[in-house]
């Protein structure tokens, strides 16, 4: 992990083995959570400033018990009860919060960039932690550790990630740090929520969702926003199940060590038949056990513990 | 009849291009090698001698006004026309009511063929739901149930980012849009083209480029999101130019246009012409000219005859009154035919225009050429028959056509499809 480095923006800002250094680290606080107790010291003094804009309970949830987890102090920003509804600009909101001298911002936020602007404005670190359709950096680490937890070497693996990719921050994460690991990553979706534009040799659109899924050691659920509906990218909810939802017989068509895993909220018999989940086939709950420990290594790195 | 050899006729081939002098066998509805057996058996024969045998004819631009319409067209109706034009396979479009934007409705179309059992029908399904243009129908679903095309025909799609997301969901499909491309508020309430012949009719024109504006339009959309775009009835020259243009920038764009646009122009509605009245409106006698140099150039890509029923009570009114729309199935292939006869086009441009590039555009399965194995669909056609296409002659519905009582060069005699033999005149 490259000295001075305080923000966690995109993927794409590290390294392969800065990805390396984060999971290796994830790893080592995963034991922290199987204790019986669950706490550090290591960020005993620091302070951090979680801001969600949108709505979340895992990352948000996530984030706060690692903090608690390491001995930060965490201050938890409501929006709906905040100055923001006062008017008050983004910038002025972090400048305020700036003069409390916290260490870190951990952002999430409707319109992408948004932690990129901040993290220009701040002294403190930011983190973050979903931003508009851009990126959700600590949901692809928690998805590469979940993976490498069972596969041996990301590089040879087939990653199929299937739904509506275009507005998808964790797809686009994932692609950038899988694709960096050396997946061979498989898209499917309608056209009208693939990207249109190609993002790199090992990333490739699938012609079917059989194609898609065929021999996949990996296979990345993404949530249809019923609201898609309403702006032309899918005809309906009830076309988008009968199309494009991952049926046990789908499944049965991937390797037989297949991983399915999906970022949540999952919409049952939407993208994903509810039976997968009810059956322990898919690795959702494992994706969130690791998002803590993950979110843990990156407050820890990202706070510079080791230079002081 | 299980078994029919075609004796002594001269068989177009699109494919191959031939015009040749040679028998062609069918065993249960399918085109079958036989030069090598010497024998068959139970096989009936008819000798066609002197007569022309096409790859069956294929339009793929009707309205069969049901169900909801059914006063001026139905299903049964609309095939009987079709086989008196000499068609084996017809594409239905979706503005019925309730319009085809359903799996019932498709199936309920599909299922209705099928017991009507004349010739193939083949649906086009709506691109957005009640053909409203404001979300996608359920075109999966659609494809899924036997759809061939979508299309909003009738109702232009004047949402560009609905265009755009039909022609990128549709791709996922791999089905093709089909645009009515007409900027409908640049055409507001005109009723014929906008020239000379609307000024002295006195009578509000429907400019050409609110056509063209509407393809330029679909036709950057398609090349930007590399889809498949069909362009239905094409009128104007400036249409062709941009059809012609992009064709030769790679862009994966096919188009039709209808007999009439090569036929007749804006003269026709001098008198006030109700049954020369549909939309896209018959245009200057200089796009005719260009509307004919694109199909000799391949500009254009299938003949369609927009087919469109309406009464003679609806048509029996002024020009602002009446309905857009003329019947064409059996006036399509003898309209084509004058080209033939002008030496404009070969009967194996007939061929391609009328049958091959239909069932390419729409994925037909084995039709719209003479080769083993595919379908037996026949169309055999006197192309030397002088005939007169009076109004008795009409099998549809509705008789709303500007060609009545014209003289013609060509007849279709009979065709064959699904295994059977149908007298079309």
């Amino acid at each position: 992990m490259g000295e001075g480095k305080k923000d966690l923006i995109s993927i794409n800002d590290l390294t392969k083995s800065d990805i390396y250094y984060f999971i290796e680290t994830a790893k080592e606080f995963k034991k922290i959570s199987l204790k019986d107790i669950k706490k550090v010291p290591t960020l005993r003094g620091k302070t951090v400033v979680n801001l969600f804009y949108e709505p979340s309970t895992r990352t948000r949830s996530s984030f706060e018990i690692a903090q608690k987890r390491l001995s930060a102090d965490s201050l938890n920003i409501s929006i709906p009860q905040s100055s923001v509804t006062k008017g008050e600009s983004l910038k002025d909101t972090i400048l305020n919060l700036e003069s409390m001298k916290p260490d870190a911002f951990v952002i999430r936020h409707h319109e992408s960039g948004a932690p990129y602007f901040i993290s220009k404005i701040t002294k403190a670190s930011t983190i973050n932690a979903g931003d508009g359709i851009n990126e959700h950096p600590t949901q692809c680490l928690l998805d590469i550790m979940t993976i490498m937890e069972e596969k041996k070497d990301i590089a040879s693996l087939k990653v199929a990630i299937i739904g509506d990719i275009y507005h998808s921050r964790v797809a686009r994460s994932d692609i950038y740090g899988l694709s960096k690991l050396g997946a061979e990553i498989y898209l499917y979706g309608p056209y009208s929520l693939l990207p249109q534009f190609q993002y790199s040799q090992n990333v490739k659109i699938a012609s079917s969702m059989e194609e898609a899924v065929k021999n996949a050691d990996v296979i990345i659920m993404l949530r249809i926003q019923k609201e898609r509906a309403s702006y032309y990218f899918i005809p309906s909810i009830e076309e988008y199940r009968n199309f494009f939802k991952l049926t046990q017989n789908l499944l049965s068509l991937a390797s037989k060590d297949v991983m399915v895993l999906h970022p949540g909220p999952v919409n049952r018999d939407v993208e994903i038949a509810g039976s997968i989940i009810n059956e322990n086939k898919t690795h959702i709950l494992k994706q969130v056990e690791n998002g803590v420990a993950v979110r843990m290594a990156c407050l820890y790195i990202l706070l510079g513990v080791q230079k002081n | 009849m299980q078994k029919i050899i075609i004796k002594n006729g001269i068989v177009v081939d699109p494919i191959t291009k031939t015009e040749i002098k040679r028998d062609i066998y069918i065993e249960n509805g399918v085109m079958k090698d036989f030069s090598c057996k010497k024998t068959i058996e139970d096989v009936e024969t008819l000798d066609v001698n002197g007569l022309v045998v096409l790859p069956g004819l294929i339009d793929m631009h009707v309205h069969l006004r049901e169900p909801g319409f059914e006063y001026k067209e139905n299903i049964k109706s609309g095939m009987e026309a079709a086989i008196a034009g000499g068609f084996t396979s017809i594409c239905c479009m979706p503005n019925t009511n309730p319009p085809n934007d359903s799996k019932s409705v498709n199936s309920f179309l599909l299922n209705r063929a099928k017991s009507i059992n004349l010739i193939n029908l083949f649906t086009v399904g709506a691109i957005s739901k009640d053909l409203n243009g404001s979300s996608l129908s359920n075109i999966g679903e659609l494809k899924e149930s036997g759809a061939v095309a979508i299309s909003d025909d009738g109702n232009p799609v004047d949402d560009s980012s609905l265009m755009a997301r039909a022609l990128l969901y549709a791709k996922t499909f791999d089905l093709p849009v089909i645009s009515h491309s007409e900027d409908i508020k640049l055409r507001g309430k005109g009723v014929m083209n906008e020239g000379v012949v609307s000024q002295r009719l006195g009578v509000v024109g429907i400019p050409a480029i609110a056509e063209e504006i509407a393809v330029a339009r679909d036709v950057a959309l398609a090349k930007y999101y590399d889809a498949r775009l069909h362009i239905a009835h094409v009128s104007t020259k400036g249409s062709v130019n941009i059809i012609r243009q992009a064709k030769k920038e790679g862009v994966s764009l096919t188009c039709e246009t209808c007999p009439h646009y090569f036929t007749l122009s804006e003269d026709s509605l001098l008198n006030y012409n109700t049954n020369a009245k549909m939309n896209p409106p018959l245009r200057t006698k200089e796009d005719v000219i260009a509307v004919k140099e694109a199909l000799l150039d391949g500009t254009i890509d299938v003949i369609a005859s927009d087919h469109a029923p309406h009464t003679e009570d609806e048509k029996d009114t002024t020009l602002n009154d009446a309905p857009f729309g003329i019947i064409g199935l059996q006036t399509s292939l003898p309209l084509t035919l004058k080209l033939y006869n002008e030496k404009k086009l070969t009967l194996t441009d007939v061929a391609r225009l009328m049958s091959l590039n239909p069932a390419k555009i729409l994925n037909l399965g084995n039709r719209g050429a003479i080769k083993n194995g595919f379908a037996g669909d026949i169309t055999i056609v006197d192309i030397n028959k002088k005939w007169t296409f009076t109004k008795d002659k009409i099998k549809s519905l509705s008789k709303n056509s500007p060609f009545i009582n014209m003289d013609f060069v060509g007849l279709p005699l009979y065709v064959i499809v699904n295994a059977n033999l149908i007298n079309a005149n």
